[in-house]
C-alpha cells in the first residue's frame, strides 16, 4: 500500500518533469537551450519513472534491471547531447540573439575541427552556459 | 491500491501529449540538429512509456525493452552527430 503510494508519486513527478522537458523543446528559442531542456529534465524524469517501476515490482531482478537502465541513461545522455551540440556548433547552427557569451567563437579551426587557442586573443570571460553543456 | 486507472487515464495521456509536443519540433525544426534532439526526446519518452506500461499490465519483463531502446537511441544519436559533423 505505502509502496504503491511511493511508486505512483515518483511516477507522477517523473511525468511532470518529462512534460516540462517537451514544453522546453517546443518553446525554447535556440537549439542549445532546447538541448539543455531536453537532456537534463527528461533524463531525471525517466530515471524517476524507472525508480518508481522498480519500487512497484519490488523484486531483485527487476530492480537491478531498472537501476542498470538508469545508470546507462545517466551515462549516455550527456555524451550524446555533447556530441550533438558540438556537431551543431560546427555546422553553424545560429545561437539565440540574447546569447551574451560565445567563448568558442574563433577558437575552432573550421576545417580541421581542432581547438587552437592562439587564433584569437583569449579573453577572460566569465563562465558561460554554453561551455558547460 | 490499484494503479491501473491512474496509469491509464493520467500518466499515459500526459506522456502522449509530451510526445506530440516533441513531434511538433520534429516537424517544424529549422535545422537537422533540432530534429535529432526531438527524436532523442521521443525515444526517451518511449522508455518512460514502456516502463509505465509494464506497471499497467503488471509484466516486469517490459523493462528489458526500455533498456534496449536506451541503447539503440544512444547509438542513433551518436551516428547522427557524426553525420552532421561530417557534413560541414
Amino acid at each position: 500500500m505505502i509502496r504503491d503510494l511511493i511508486s505512483v508519486s515518483l511516477i507522477i513527478f517523473g511525468t511532470v518533469l518529462i512534460l516540462i522537458s517537451a514544453l522546453g523543446v517546443v518553446r525554447m528559442p535556440d537549439l542549445y537551450l532546447r538541448m539543455s531542456a531536453s537532456t537534463k529534465s527528461s533524463t531525471l524524469g525517466v530515471g524517476t519513472i524507472l525508480l518508481g517501476a522498480a519500487i512497484y515490482f519490488n523484486e531483485l531482478g527487476v530492480t537491478s534491471r531498472a537501476v542498470a537502465t538508469i545508470c546507462f541513461i545517466l551515462l549516455t545522455a550527456p555524451v550524446a547531447a555533447h556530441m550533438m551540440g558540438r556537431a551543431a556548433y560546427f555546422n553553424g547552427v545560429p545561437l539565440w540573439d540574447g546569447t551574451r557569451y560565445d567563448e568558442l567563437k574563433g577558437r575552432y579551426n573550421p576545417t580541421t575541427h581542432i581547438l587552437d587557442g592562439s587564433s584569437q586573443a583569449a579573453k577572460p570571460d566569465t563562465t558561460s552556459e554554453e561551455a558547460q553543456q | 491500491m490499484n494503479l491501473q486507472p491512474i496509469i491509464n487515464y493520467v500518466i499515459l495521456p500526459i506522456l502522449t501529449l509530451a510526445v506530440a509536443l516533441a513531434f511538433i519540433r520534429l516537424v517544424r525544426g529549422p535545422t537537422l540538429p533540432d530534429r535529432v534532439v526531438a527524436l532523442d526526446l521521443i525515444t526517451t519518452l518511449g522508455i518512460a512509456m514502456v516502463a509505465v506500461h509494464a506497471i499497467s499490465i503488471n509484466q516486469a519483463i517490459f523493462l528489458d525493452v526500455g533498456s534496449i531502446i536506451a541503447l539503440i537511441s544512444f547509438l542513433g544519436t551518436i551516428a547522427f552527430a557524426y553525420y552532421v559533423q561530417r557534413r560541414v
